[in-house]
């Protein structure tokens, strides 16, 4: 058993706890952050694939990490912001009282 | 031949253009140099796209790969073309000139038209990026970025539905890009490469690439929307702004569906199994039948569009197992049904966002009589619908047509029966919106600003005129996609 093949593992482990919170929370928070670490399990399973072969890395899937965390963060940027937009609507409509559309 | 070539010199400016039209446009305030630059990067990126969709059909080769920077496959990114992504190429910029000659003036207030076109030039960016993407994670950045800009050009115009439907957009995009992603992380596990034609070569039927289709499948499903994973289009398509929906109804689903047909019949072709395409040919034909039920019973006139979008959708499903016992005619089927459903969905949700804006309401039932105040929203409507439910001589009739035929030659009768009663079905709903339209209106409604406002229209109505010419000039699509193959046959 390698070191690689652990790393695989804890990352599968990593996505499914991941897909669980996204499926089975409601709280945003929460939701945000299971996608978060369903996305780190992806990108840790990217990362021992480079490492399959111990004395050979393969920097190609660590690049791939990269670019993925950037638009990882953009998107829990956005959808913390959308929440916040819904959260201030929902506060403005039941102090004002009027429809929303 | 020699000639063809030089244009294929510029094949970055069909990603960089709308990118540099994009950043242009989050930097200029004045709404005339936006309108007048968008209008022109829109009028060029259509004649360039033409102009190599025909010279990739010339080539011998039928392939072009562009390697950026002179580095070869393995190591560097490149951009391919073949016939079909040229084609889809070609599409997405004229439905793009279309759509951004509508939304010049469209929206009311000039703050959130900025934010619109710079917004629009990316999701453009990102469409032709993954039309051209020669490698699998480029997609996946690609699909981000336009899953990205798609949920800020919806929550444009705030409101607690929109904003709620762009939420639930929002998740389902990133949910699905990942599952892709697992995919793709998958696939790099087995084969070590990311370039599609590397990966078709090396393709072989394992337990990883099984897993990683079906990731990858699930994630391009959701963002697809086939039946039972389109629970959120209707929300996200009927609440965005119209030129908006247009886009996300007539092409955006369209770029993950060719990425789905991409994956499923050239780059993992051994992984497939013929129960498989089976099975989602089943899906599709749920998807027909529940979305056209569900726009039959829909109230305001968007939802009923963006339930059609759900059934229409379903056809291409259809076409999944007719593929793979008869691809000679499927795919020509496949190219045809994309455009014109393209063109007929676009131009459709154009006139209805003319009627919504003029008339300041979407309800069906109120909407009686509207015909007479607003005569070119409802003859483009009127078009579009015909293509939609596939009325000779449309663009829409001609897909159909193939898909049946299809359908014969590989004696699958169920399916045929289903491609009927579908096309019964959007007749059902379509018409009795027409009906509505055309009747004289017994309520106390009157439209009274009609002055010009239909102008910006004439758009849609171009657009619904180009499926009708799609329907009179069959042939050329054939000849694009596979001469030799078609002659053969002797259709």
């Amino acid at each position: 058993m390698s070191q690689s093949f652990i790393y695989s593992a804890c990352a599968i482990s990593l996505f499914c706890i991941g897909l669980l919170g996204f499926m089975l929370l409601t709280d945003v928070i929460r939701k945000v952050l299971s996608i978060n670490i369903m996305g780190i399990g992806i990108f840790m399973l990217l990362v021992a694939t480079s490492a399959l072969a111990p004395d050979l890395i393969d920097p190609i899937p660590q690049a791939m990490v990269l670019t993925g965390i950037v638009v990882a963060a953009a998107g829990s940027a956005l959808m913390l912001q959308l929440a916040i937009q819904i959260d201030q609507q929902l506060r403005t409509d039941k102090v004002g009282g009027k429809d929303a559309n | 031949m020699q000639i063809d070539v030089n244009w294929f010199e510029y094949l970055p400016w069909v990603i960089m253009l709308p990118l540099v039209t994009a950043i242009f446009c989050f930097m200029v305030k004045h709404i005339w140099v936006l309108r007048t630059v968008s209008l022109f990067s829109a009028i060029v990126l259509v004649i360039y796209t033409c102009a190599i969709a025909y010279a990739v059909t010339m080539l011998e080769t039928r392939q072009f790969t562009y390697e950026l920077g002179g580095w070869a496959a393995p190591l560097g990114i490149g951009l391919v073309l073949t016939p079909l992504s040229a084609v889809l190429i070609a599409m997405t910029a004229i439905v793009a000139l279309a759509i951004s000659f509508y939304a010049s003036g469209y929206f009311s207030y000039q703050q959130i038209e900025r934010r619109f076109w710079s917004l629009w030039w990316l999701l453009l960016t990102s469409l032709f990026g993954i039309f051209m993407a020669s490698d699998i994670f480029n997609i996946y950045v690609m699909l981000e970025l336009m899953g990205l800009s798609a949920v800020g050009l919806i929550s444009l115009q705030k409101g607690i539905e929109t904003l709620k439907a762009a939420y639930q957009y929002l998740l389902v995009g990133l949910f699905g890009s990942l599952l892709y992603l697992l995919g793709v992380a998958l696939l790099y596990r087995e084969y070590a490469v990311l370039d599609i034609n590397l990966l078709t070569d090396m393709m072989t039927n394992s337990a990883l690439s099984q897993f990683a289709l079906l990731f990858i499948t699930l994630g391009l499903l959701l963002k697809t929307a086939l039946f039972p994973l389109h629970f959120w289009l209707p929300a996200a398509h009927s609440s965005a702004p119209a030129p908006v929906s247009a886009a996300l109804s007539g092409i955006v689903v369209k770029a993950t569906y060719f990425l789905l047909f991409q994956f499923w019949f050239v780059i993992m072709a051994p992984v497939i199994t013929y129960s498989a395409t089976v099975f989602m040919g089943l899906l599709g034909m749920l998807a027909v039948i529940w979305g056209s039920w569900q726009a039959f019973r829909s109230r305001r006139l968007k939802l009923l569009v963006a339930y059609s979008t759900v059934a229409q959708l379903g056809y291409l499903f259809i076409l999944f197992p007719l593929y793979f016992s008869s691809p000679e005619l499927a795919k020509p089927a496949m190219l045809y049904f994309v455009i014109a459903h393209a063109f007929a969905k676009s131009a459709m949700f154009m006139a209805v966002g003319s009627i919504q804006k003029i008339a300041g309401f979407d309800d069906i039932h109120k909407l009686s009589g509207i015909s007479a105040a607003l005569p070119v929203s409802t003859f483009t409507f009127a078009i579009a619908s015909a293509s939609l439910i596939g009325l000779p001589p449309s663009g829409g009739f001609i897909a159909k047509w193939l898909i049946l035929s299809s359908a014969i030659s590989a004696d699958l009768w169920a399916w045929i029966v289903v491609i009927l009663v579908g096309g019964l079905l959007s007749a059902a709903y379509l018409f009795k919106v027409l009906n509505q339209f055309f009747t004289t209106s017994n309520s106390q409604f009157v439209v009274n600003s009609v002055r010009g406002a239909d102008f910006r229209t004439y758009a849609a109505l171009a657009l619904a005129l180009l499926t009708i010419a799609l329907g009179l000039n069959a042939l050329w699509l054939f000849d694009a996609l596979d001469p030799d193959v078609i002659l053969r046959k002797g259709i």
